[in-house]
């Protein structure tokens, strides 16, 4: 197995406030890998880090030996780490189906003048576009809302439209922001189908950020916990299950939370 | 469906260049192509401030850029004596320029600040103008020459408008050309590519970045295709009016390019140029009013946003959604 991303000694200071405080861990290739914390540990900043949307104080995040981190959020998206967001980012007045072919943009190979003169390079690009768009709808089973628009969803539905948005800039690391957030069982484990699913058809690696401890034990191999902005554990679920940092962060009460 | 587009379109040609001159040769009323001329150019700045709107900014400072068009045009034609079609485009061009430097830094502003800067701009174009040497002050500069003859390779394409009997029949089809010029391109933007991730843009800046849009990039150069369309109506302005002064265009065109936008529908790529037929006319229709003109004006404006918010086309949707 080989290390895809490397976060290294990564640190992001607000003035006074340290959000992530030297933060290092590896992703491997294939993998999927939660971050944990309590609420305010510092999770979503070490997202916003990684894909590069806030710039750090110090240390870098390298994705297969380069440094990223000090690159716009574009240039990271272009290199292959996409991040996802929580529902309400979508394109909001795009139909489901537009939604997903803009998201495409990466993948064009004709100029934006290319595109407006209507070139043949122009023309394949939009078809290859369409089939690939239907492709991922199909991938997610969001064929019957194909062309509702965004702002009518459910929430579940909005869920997945994100992470379709994000499949197509054809990802080799998706980063997942609380993919799991505000859904019921049975939502959840359809959603964990899901999200292995990406990783086992499409091959990517997925880092993501979660609160639904009984998900994230049952989907990842490998598991950051953070507190405090620092790292207090890494290991696979068996190992965070039983380290006394760990359930001592989450404080006793949380203990059945984590699956204890 | 696009055999219908392209019969409108048709139809539209025929109205604007055969039936519109036949009706005012009919009528005597021939101060219709100036009023009409004026409507043209204004719906192509307001076409670029429309361009704006759909990547998510408000833009009251078109009228910046149709002074500095109407200047640089001015400048050119009397002071270099370049060829005025050979300034149209420079005009243009120079204002896309001096947009892409302004705007890199503004166009990171958001909502009301990125109003309330472009509103800056069109005053600060009206004391530079002032203020600088080559623009002669407050006397603006008079008697530019009447667009001269364009010729390629001998053929005329446009006689000299100073040999034109009636050189606002000339300026009428010649802002036509451009107005349908530019909505062309507009339309094309729109409905390629370049204009779905504009709409991208608009809707989400964030989430666009993260599918690997440029934004800054995108930004600068909706904003920049907006200047174009300003200097070139400004240019165009300049000369039928033969002169140009600081206060050509002020505040109130640049919040009027606006209203264009607003009233015709940020949605809808003909939208500005109903608004702009719309409001010039209304305008002139509320005279009737007297003193009271401003009042109705307004009332009716305040109105219009409430019941149509999406603009007056957004009447056609309605009717569609119906059926």
């Amino acid at each position: 197995m080989s290390t895809i991303l490397q976060i290294k000694n990564i640190t992001k200071r607000y003035g006074g406030l340290t959000a992530v405080n030297d933060v290092s861990f590896d992703v491997n290739k294939g993998e999927i890998l939660s971050v944990i914390g309590p609420n305010g540990a510092g999770k979503s900043t070490l997202f916003k880090l990684i894909s590069s949307f806030v710039p750090a104080t110090s240390g870098e995040v390298l994705f297969n030996g380069e440094r990223i981190s000090s690159l716009a959020p574009h240039k990271v998206a272009r290199m292959g780490v996409v991040r996802t967001f929580q529902e309400t980012t979508i394109f909001r007045s795009m139909t489901v189906r537009e939604n997903i072919i803009v998201s495409h943009h990466l993948r064009s190979r004709a100029s934006l003048f290319g595109f407006f003169l209507g070139t043949k390079q122009a023309k394949d690009d939009e078809a290859a576009f369409a089939a690939s768009a239907d492709d991922i709808v199909d991938f997610l089973g969001l064929q019957a809302i194909r062309n509702e628009l965004a702002s009518n969803l459910p929430q579940g539905h909005l869920r997945a439209l994100g992470m379709a948005i994000g499949l197509a800039t054809d990802p080799k690391v998706i980063l997942l922001d609380e993919p799991f957030a505000g859904m019921n069982h049975d939502e959840t484990m359809k959603m964990v189908g899901l999200v292995r699913r990406l990783r086992d058809e499409r091959g990517v690696t997925v880092l993501l950020v979660e609160h639904d401890m009984p998900a994230v034990m049952k989907i990842s191999d490998r598991i950051v916990c953070i507190n405090f902005g620092q790292k207090l554990a890494e290991g696979t679920p068996q190992e965070i299950r039983e380290n006394e940092k760990v359930i001592e962060a989450y404080l006793g009460s949380e203990d059945a939370a984590i699956g204890m | 469906m696009d055999t219908k587009k392209l019969l409108g379109f048709a139809v539209f040609l025929l109205a604007v260049f055969v039936l519109v001159p036949l009706f005012i040769g009919a009528t005597g009323r021939v101060d219709f192509f100036y009023t009409l001329t004026s409507v043209a150019l204004l719906s192509v700045g307001a076409a670029g401030v429309w361009l704006t709107f759909y990547i998510g900014r408000i833009n009251i400072g078109q009228g910046a850029y149709a002074l500095v068009g109407g200047y640089v045009s001015a400048i050119l034609v009397t002071q270099a004596g370049v060829s005025f079609w050979l300034t149209l485009p420079l005009a243009g061009l120079f204002c896309a320029a001096i947009s892409v430097v302004i705007g890199l830094p503004i166009l990171r502003l958001r909502g009301v600040y990125f109003a309330m800067v472009t509103l800056v701009l069109t005053e600060v174009a009206r004391l530079s103008a002032l203020a600088l040497p080559v623009t002669n002050g407050a006397k603006g500069i008079t008697s530019i020459p009447l667009p001269g003859e364009l010729s390629f390779f001998g053929l005329t394409i446009i006689p000299a408008f100073g040999s034109l009997s009636n050189p606002r029949i000339g300026f009428y089809m010649m802002a036509v050309v451009l107005m349908v010029v530019t909505y062309l391109v507009l339309w094309r933007i729109v409905n390629s590519r370049l204009g779905h991730l504009c709409r991208s843009l608009q809707q989400n800046e964030e989430l666009s970045a993260s599918i690997g849009v440029n934004t800054a990039y995108l930004r600068v150069l909706a904003y920049a295709i907006s200047s174009f369309f300003g200097g070139i109506a400004g240019a165009m302005f300049a000369s039928i009016a033969q002169s140009i002064y600081p206060s050509s265009f002020v505040v109130a065109d640049s919040v009027n390019f606006m209203l264009y936008c607003f009233l015709g529908g940020l949605g809808y790529v003909f939208g500005p140029m109903l608004g702009t037929l719309l409001l010039y006319f209304g305008w002139d229709l509320l005279s009737i009013a007297k003193q009271y003109q401003l009042l109705v004006y307004s009332g009716v404006m305040i109105l219009l946003m409430l019941v149509l918010p999406n603009g007056v086309l957004s009447l056609l949707d309605k009717k569609e959604g119906r059926a």
